[in-house]
Order: C-alpha cells, then structure tokens, then sequence
C-alpha cells in the first residue's frame, strides 16, 4: 500500500470531479459518494500508516514519482510525492476528521439542493490538502496549495445568493493571493539561487549552499503565504468573514485543515529556517501577535462562530510560535495542530448543531440554557471545551503545555505572553459555553431548540472522544520521537521549573480565566442584545471590530491602491488617449477642411477643371518663352 | 489662316462660358460639343498650315470619340431626367459627402 499512497489524492480527487459534472441523477447519492471516498482515502492513508509504523526507524520515508511535469533546460519538476511521519500524521488528520465532516454534512446540508455540489467541493479540497502535504517538489506543494485556496473560495462562497457570502468568499481569494504572492517568490528564488524546488534538496542544501541573507529571504517569503493560509497577522482579516461559509465547511477549512497549511509549509521547510534566524524570529512574532490578536478578538465576538474563528487565530499563533523555536518546537507545534484539529472540529461542528437548533441563528446573546434542550451537543462541546482550554487530561492540556514550556525555553517575555494567551482562551472558551449553554434562556420567539439527528451527533461524539484522547501521542515523547527523521532531534531547554511545576502554573492561570468569565457571566443576567459601542471599554470595541483589521487595510492598502488606479486612469484618458484621440481629430478637420470644395455641382468642376488648364497652359508658355 | 483661328477661339469661349453658365443638361452638352468643334477646326488650320495630316487624322478621332460621347451622355440624360423629370445639372448634385 506505501507504493500507492498517491491513491489518496486521486480517489477524492476522482470522485470530486465526477460529482461535478455528474446531472441531476447524481443528487440523490451524490453526498454518499463523496463520503465514501473520503472514508477510502482515510482507509488508505490508515493503512499505509500502520505499514510506515511496522517499519525501521531510518526507513520510515517513501518517496516517487507519478511522472515528470514540467523539464524545460536545466528546469525539471516531477510530480514527485515523499510520505513520511509528518505527511502520514497529515493525512490522518486530514481525512480522518474530512470524514467525519463529510458524515456530519449529510444531515446538516439534508435540506440544501445543491448538496451534491457542496460535497464535490469537500472532496476537492480534501484532494487539495492532501496534495499539499505529500508533495516532495514546492512547485506540486504549490499546486496543492492554490488548490485549497480554490476550494476554501467555492465552499466560503457556497451560498453565492447571499452577498456577504460572495464578499467574504471574495476577500479570501484575494487576502490568499497576497501570501500567495511570497509562496511564488520563494519558490523561484529557491530555483534561482539552489537550482531545484525540491523540498528535500531544498531543505538539506540550503544552509551549505546559499548564503544566510538568501536562508532569511526564502524564510521570510514562505512566512508571508503561510500568514496568508493560516490567517496569520498581517493577513488575518479573511478568516473570520469566512464563517459566511456553512459550518461544516468551517470546521473543515478553518479549524482541522486548510490553516493548519501554513503551520505545515514552516515545519517542512525545517531546513531553511533552521539556516536563518531572523526568519525564525519573524515566525515567533507573528505566532504571538497572533496568539493574542485572536485571543482578544474571540472575547469579545457575540456570534458563535466568529468566537471560534477568533479561538482558531489564537491557536494557530500557538502552532506558529512553536514552529518559529526551531527544533525545540516543531514536533509541539505539529502535536498542537492535530489535538487543536480534532477539538477544533468537534466545536465547530458543536456549533452548526447549535445554529441547526437555533434556526440559524449565530448571536449568543439570543441562546441560552441549551444544556437540557441538546445533551448530545452539550456534552461533545463541553469535551472539546475542556480540551481546548487545557484541562489536566485532555489532549489541549498536553499540547499547549508543551509549546509553553519550549516558549519560556527560547525566552521569559516570550513563554509569559504564550502563558497570558492560555489565560485568555480559558476566559473566552468559558464565556461562549456559558452564553450558549448553562445561562438562563433568552431564545427568540418561535425558535424551538432540539437535538440534531444521530448522522450530525455520531461525528461529534467520536470528534469529542479524540479531544479527550489525542494526548496519548506525547506519552512517553511518542510524537517527537516519530516526527525525529522530519525534524530533526528535539533539545530540550532546561528550565528553572520542573514540567510538573510547568503545568501547575498554567493550570493555575487557567483556572483564573475560568474563575473570570465564569463570575463575569453569570453574577448578572447576559442582555438579550450587545451593549452599544459607546458603552464598552476600548479594548471590547477593538476585539468586536477584529482589531481594526479591515480598517488597517483599507487605510493601508485599498485606498492609496484606489487613488492610484484613478490617477492613471485619469493619465489614461487624459494623456495617452488624448495623444491619440488628438491625431485623429486634427486628421479629422484637415479632411472637413479639405472637403469642402466637394459641392456635387458638375459646373463648379467643370469651373476647376477650366482653371486647371488654364494655368497648365500658362504655366507651358511661361516655360516655352523663358 | 488667323480667321479660322480666331473663329475657332471664339466658338471654343462660347462652349467653354455655356458648359459653366447654363443649367441644361442638353445645352450644356451642346456646348461642350461646341468645343470640341472648335478643337477640330484649330486642328485641321493647323494641319493645313503646316502641311502635314497629323491634325486631320486627330480631328476624325475627336469626332468619333465625341460620337461614342454623345450616345453615353444622352443616355445618362435621358435616364436621369425618367427619374428626376428634370434636365438642370445643378439638380444631380448627391455624389458628395
């Protein structure tokens, strides 16, 4: 099966496709389809994981090549696939949890005439994803990676009808295109300076063979398409407009998957960055400002899902300042990433649940007491919860305490801001659980919430069930060990306070956030609408406008883009079409002018003509006499 | 030989004033038939003059040339004025812009 591991994009790709172009007899399967071959994909990947478990340690790496893509002179790409520890945990993840979403949006697009549609896009962007992660050539990590941009732009924008929807599908496409931008320079830089877009040639010679300034440029690039899919700061204001899309599609694109890619790209170009510094210290900032600006944000949104996008920037800042401390963090930053992928997704999804109870409603401020109306949903939210904030136990717990204790390893400043963000994701974890689900009901009229069906429940619980278990893969340091021929070996810092004392601490600001928000929300009864602006303090208002992010950009970068285009515009019409235009008017009433001796009347010609010999005549005799 | 000069040059003003005064198709084709005569007979003076045939041979020319005129020029006025049911040249002046 190690052989054919390539099967795992083909059958989603396959079947994604066929489901588009397949009429209107595909919709009454259509959905079934498109589970079904994710579930053989994630069968597939299963097997060939166990097959690379059952292998030597130093041969747990299978690469090769479906067929030459492009070979133009000394410019050779393959199509060339490399399925190691690292991809093998990704392609798990990204089947694994891709099914269960699958699963789940069989009921929840049940009511939705374009479902056999929405399900062709999953298995597109599952195909994507997937080519992503097990590319051995950049410029096939590329194409996986425009691919998943693609997708994450017909899923966001699924329901076109809506304008937001557009607009947010819109401004994704294009925010992406900005990261993509650093991809592509990267890529041919690397070509330029190394000869190759191979990611392991790339990788294993870049420290010998290019100079640091080079190392530091490539990292700095690859940083900025990274911030571009994983939503990092500067390039974070797509993601929260993206929840426009259906949940399921949020929990797929914006929580397991698609912005865990760049989180990805960083822990694969381990080599590059391992050679420039600075790059990883750019990596470090971006993942804290990240860390926090999220965090912020997800206090103080009302709508469910805007908390959780705000929660998922958060972690993938955690994911980032991990990857950015070198070899300490890689393995924690990948460990994160799958714990955050399984909670994440059962949240998101916890949260369609929600919605599909609420009739579609999304503002907390109208929920409420939906502890006793949806026990199932309850109880598989309040797992992911616990894990997310890092409850002794729970895979977030194992997860986030490693990447803080390899963050105060690489500096005090550092692991205290990654400390305070553990604090903040508690507040505002337990502020959306207790204004969805243990406050008093402030429900709107006509709104009857009940438990989704057992084909929306049955992924939650098994989601819930890996929130609370997916720490098992950090006992006895399993997953350094296992990401070791990726990464390289993990040093570990050694600290003033012992790990258990570690985790004591963070627990203990942990609970403080609880304690918070647990005594904020529930000492006085949640107005049924939010404050207004004017009322909060400045630091609420930031959050709710997503730290002015919009703002920054159209003060940044869409105004002075739009006086530009009016100022050539205005060159356009006025200058070069006014040199043209010109010509052809002087040329114009030359032709007026010299058309008016045209009058149609045969004596004026005959008039002329008698002139005309007669100077002709003249003119004879002049010469003949002189 | 300087009468049948003169009469040629004068006979040749008439046609010329005619073809650019006179509005009738007929007359002003008359007159342009009235220059060409008084072409011939400068060329037959100086045919004469000089001794020589030339300006004979030319003169027959002319007349057969202004023969073949008159049968195309009387047809395009005759069909003009069938369409017109006018014979005045200023009347056909639409071959401009």
């Amino acid at each position: 099966m190690l052989d054919l591991v390539w099967l795992v994009v083909v059958v989603p790709l396959v079947s994604g496709l066929g489901l588009l172009v397949w009429g209107k007899e595909g919709d009454r399967v259509g959905h079934l389809v498109g589970t079904v071959a994710s579930a053989v994909a994630f069968v597939i990947g299963l097997v060939a994981f166990v097959q690379l478990l059952g292998r030597p340690e130093d041969d747990r790496s299978v690469a090769g090549t479906l067929f030459t893509w492009i070979s133009s002179g000394p410019f050779h790409v393959d199509m060339a696939y490399r399925f190691d520890p690292l991809s093998a945990l990704f392609v798990l993840l990204v089947t694994g949890v891709g099914t269960l979403i699958h699963v789940y949006s069989i009921g929840y697009m049940a009511h939705d005439e374009r479902r056999r549609r929405f399900f062709a896009y999953l298995n597109l962007f599952v195909a994507a994803m997937l080519t992503l992660v097990l590319a051995d050539d950049y410029l096939v990590l590329f194409l996986g990676w425009e691919g998943v941009g693609l997708a994450s732009y017909l899923l966001i924008g699924f329901w076109q009808h809506k304008p937001s929807a557009a607009a947010a599908a819109k401004k994704a496409f294009v925010l992406n295109r900005v990261g993509d931008v650093g991809m592509a320079l990267a890529i041919m830089l690397m070509f330029a300076q190394l000869g190759t877009s191979s990611i392991q040639a790339v990788n294993a010679t870049v420290a010998g063979q290019a100079s640091e300034s080079v190392a530091t440029a490539l990292g700095l690039l690859l940083l900025l398409g990274a911030c571009g899919k994983s939503a990092q700061v500067p390039l974070q204001a797509w993601l929260l407009d993206a929840m426009e899309g259906p949940t399921p599609v949020s929990a797929l694109i914006h929580a397991a998957t698609m912005v865990t890619a760049g989180v990805y790209l960083v822990v694969r170009s381990n080599g590059i960055f391992d050679a420039a510094p600075v790059a990883q210290t750019a990596v470090v900032v971006v993942g804290l400002v990240t860390l926090l600006a999220g965090a912020g944000i997800g206090c103080t949104k009302d709508d469910i899902k805007k908390a959780l996008a705000g929660s998922t920037m958060s972690q993938i800042g955690y994911m980032m300042l991990a990857a950015g401390l070198g070899p300490a963090g890689y393995a924690f930053a990948i460990f994160h990433l799958v714990t955050h992928g399984f909670f994440k997704a059962n949240m998101f999804l916890g949260a369609g649940s929600v919605m599909h109870g609420m009739s579609d409603d999304v503002d907390m401020r109208h929920y409420g007491a939906l502890r006793r109306a949806m026990p199932v949903t309850f109880a598989t939210f309040g797992l992911g919860y616990l894990a997310i904030i890092g409850f002794p136990g729970f895979s977030g717990f194992f997860s986030k305490d490693r990447i803080i204790e390899a963050a105060f390893g690489e500096s005090f400043w550092v692991g205290l801001a990654a400390l305070l963000g553990a604090g903040v994701t508690a507040f505002y974890m337990t502020r959306l659980m207790v204004m969805t689900f243990t406050s008093p009901k402030r429900w709107l009229d006509d709104v009857h919430p009940h438990e989704s069906p057992r084909v929306m429940t049955v992924p939650l619980v098994v989601l819930a069930a890996l929130s609370v278990l997916g720490g098992v893969l950090v006992l006895g340091g399993w997953i350094e060990h296992w990401l070791e021929p990726v990464v390289g070996h993990t040093e570990h810092h050694e600290l003033a306070v012992p790990a258990w004392g570690m985790s004591i601490i963070v627990t203990a600001v942990v609970a403080v956030g609880v304690a918070l928000a647990w005594s904020t929300y529930t000492r006085s009864p949640i107005a049924g609408t939010a404050p207004a602006d004017a009322d909060v303090s400045v630091l609420t208002r930031a959050g709710r406008h997503e730290l002015y992010g919009n703002a920054v950009n159209d003060t940044l970068v869409v105004r002075p883009t739009r006086h530009l285009t009016r100022v050539l515009v205005f060159l356009d019409a006025r200058l070069v079409d006014g040199l043209v235009r010109g010509l052809a008017d002087r040329l114009g009433d030359t032709s007026q002018f010299l058309r008016t001796p045209q009058t149609g009347y045969v004596r004026s010609y005959a008039l002329s003509i008698l002139v005309g010999s007669l100077v002709v005549v003249l003119a004879l005799l002049a010469v003949t006499l002189a | 030989m300087n009468e049948y000069l003169t009469l040629s040059m004068i006979l040749f003003t008439i046609g010329a004033v005619g073809v650019l005064v006179r509005r009738n198709a007929i007359v002003v084709f008359m007159c342009v038939e009235l220059m060409l005569n008084a072409t011939n007979l400068a060329l037959v003076t100086f045919s004469r003059q000089h001794g020589t045939l030339d300006g004979q041979i030319a003169a027959f020319f002319v007349m057969v040339v202004a023969a073949a005129e008159v049968v195309v020029g009387l047809a395009i006025i005759v069909s003009i004025y069938s369409t017109r049911r006018t014979t005045s040249v200023d009347d056909a002046s639409l071959l401009k812009l």
